[in-house]
């Protein structure tokens, strides 16, 4: 699955012309493309383009826009592509990884994280609508070494099995927890339907969930 | 996705003159940002309206309800006026996508949203509503969640909201404001059936937003509810849905609001199944003799023939769910 950060694939400053037979790490090489918009220039004169049909177009840097917001109660300002999202925002320019990429988009619930206290895709919120927002993260959940009594739960009740959709899973237990939409196993299936879990641990998931809402 | 540029409007004045000048509204985003990924859609200036005063849900004096273009999709579900007065539209909002998806979308949005016909998303693929004479790959191609009613040569595909299935059953009017000025239009004529224009599919003039969708006051006591069939329990686009309100006095039925979605390629109103119901008696006998109108004029596909059956027994079954069995 690609970033938006940019699409095209590119080529930036930092790297030399022979630096492709050095071969970085995916990691590297997405946290290097990703450091802003300047790069994105060079990278669509470089390399097969979506834009192709409009070369004389292209050659400009696609808009961008700078923002500042409150991640994990940290207050950060960036300039991003108008076209990131808050998931690629998180990932790749702050380097917070427990947010998933599953569809990118909004089918799988892998990259829920809270905006202003609300639950949400964060793979289709455009960070650039998010002036001032405060967005919590799977990273900002725990208190220093004492997690969330939520990911406490996960654990007790073994509720994954792979894990990739366990921190989705475990922010979209939080909002359905406040909006308290567990009043029965069936509410709370119901309420944490925009999560997938394709190991199927949703039985433990939902114990989880009720564990952390009811104590018990 | 494509570059945009990108301005968020401080007020409504603003909106309008970025709205005149070609810009793309977004409110929720939930489906234009997924579909400008796909590149189906490719706005050269989102005009971000959440800063817009259009946030309020009013009980109208007459006990209507006027509920603002950007309320969000959990607000309006969860909120007791609506949840009171109209248990039809909660409903069909909490049968609708998944908990993330209602927190960010709005109901402006919501009634605005296009179709989920796999081959509008693939860009690859013949089709009328994002490429104008391009040709229909659903009209023979793999069409079982596709339209019976309202469908035509160019297209056929299905509008995918339930809420506007539940604004369509209790004749909502759609407020709009425009560089122009204000007015308003009955929910019936504001989605347009695809006919040889698939493309257009709201009464819309350029630069025109939605301020509100208005349900008028009906007699009460109204009893109301909405039933969503689909291929898994949750989170699922409807394959049949309906949307009943019955005002029963005295033992007789003197008003009756139906409409199906799913099934059209625009929520569909079901006159002949409310003019069933109208002056006679709730009985098990009068839901089913209703419901056989509710397919009138069906022209299944190659794929979703079941539909018209499927129709008629959720039609059947919601009008007893709502106006007792006997």
């Amino acid at each position: 699955m690609s970033t938006e950060l940019p699409e095209s694939p590119p080529a930036p400053p930092e790297v030399s012309q022979d630096a492709s037979s050095s071969a970085p790490s995916r990691r590297t090489f997405i946290a290097t493309t990703a450091v802003g918009g300047a790069v994105v220039a060079g990278g669509l004169i470089a390399g097969p383009s979506v834009f192709g049909a409009e070369p004389a177009e292209a050659v400009d840097a696609p808009p961008s826009s700078r923002v500042s917001l409150t991640v994990n109660g940290e207050r950060r300002t960036v300039t991003v592509d108008n076209r990131t999202s808050l998931l690629d925002l998180v990932r790749e320019h702050l380097g917070l990884t427990g947010s998933k990429k599953g569809c990118n988009a909004g089918a799988c619930g892998a990259c829920t994280v809270l905006v202003d206290g609300r639950r949400v895709n964060s793979c289709l919120t455009l960070a650039v609508r998010l002036e001032g927002a405060e967005v919590i993260t799977i990273e900002g959940l725990s208190k220093g070494e004492r997690l969330h009594p939520l990911q406490q739960a996960f654990i007790d009740q073994d509720a994954f099995q792979c894990g990739y959709c366990t921190s989705g899973q475990i922010m979209s237990g939080v909002g359905c927890i406040d909006e308290g939409h567990t009043g029965s196993p069936e509410e709370i299936r119901e309420f944490m339907s925009g999560n997938i879990c394709r190991c199927g641990a949703y039985v433990k998931i939902v114990r989880a969930v009720e564990q952390a809402a009811h104590g018990n | 996705m494509h570059p945009f540029s990108y301005t968020k409007a401080a007020d409504t004045r603003e909106a309008l003159d970025a709205g005149r000048a070609g810009g793309r509204y977004i409110a929720g985003g939930t489906t234009l940002v997924d579909l400008m990924r796909e590149t189906v859609e490719r706005p050269h200036t989102l005009v971000d309206i959440s800063a817009l005063p259009l946030r309020e849900i009013t009980v109208t004096r007459r006990g209507g309800l006027r509920i603002g273009a950007l309320v969000r999709m959990s607000q309006a579900a969860a909120h007791r006026g609506v949840r009171a007065l109209f248990p039809v539209i909660s409903q069909a909002l909490e049968l609708s996508a998944s908990a993330q998806l209602r927190n960010m979308a709005t109901i402006g949005g919501n009634i605005m949203q296009r179709t989920r016909c796999t081959y509008f998303r693939d860009v690859t693929a013949a089709c009328n509503k994002r490429e104008p004479g391009s040709g229909c790959a659903a009209l023979h191609g793999v069409n079982r969640t596709h339209a019976i009613l309202g469908t035509s040569d160019d297209c056929v595909a299905t509008h995918p909201s339930d809420v506007a299935v539940a604004f369509t059953a209790l004749e909502a009017t759609v407020h709009l404001l425009g560089p122009d000025g204000e007015r308003t239009v009955p929910f019936a004529d504001f989605l347009l059936k695809p006919g040889s224009t698939p493309h257009r599919e709201q009464a819309l003039r350029r630069g025109e937003l939605i301020t509100a969708v208005e349900i008028p006051a009906l007699p009460r006591p109204l009893k109301s509810g909405y039933l969503k069939v689909r291929d898994r329990q949750s989170y699922e686009f409807a394959l049949t849905s309906a949307a009943v309100a019955l005002h029963i006095s005295g033992g007789v039925i003197h008003e009756a609001k139906v409409a199906a979605g799913g099934v059209g390629t625009v929520p569909w109103k079901l006159p002949a199944v409310e003019r069933e119901l109208i002056g006679r008696r709730p009985s098990d006998a009068l839901w089913a003799k209703a419901a056989e109108r509710a397919a009138e004029g069906a022209r299944p596909l190659e794929h979703n023939g079941f539909k018209v059956e499927l129709l008629k027994r959720t039609v059947e079954r919601q009008l007893r769910v709502v106006g007792g069995g006997k």
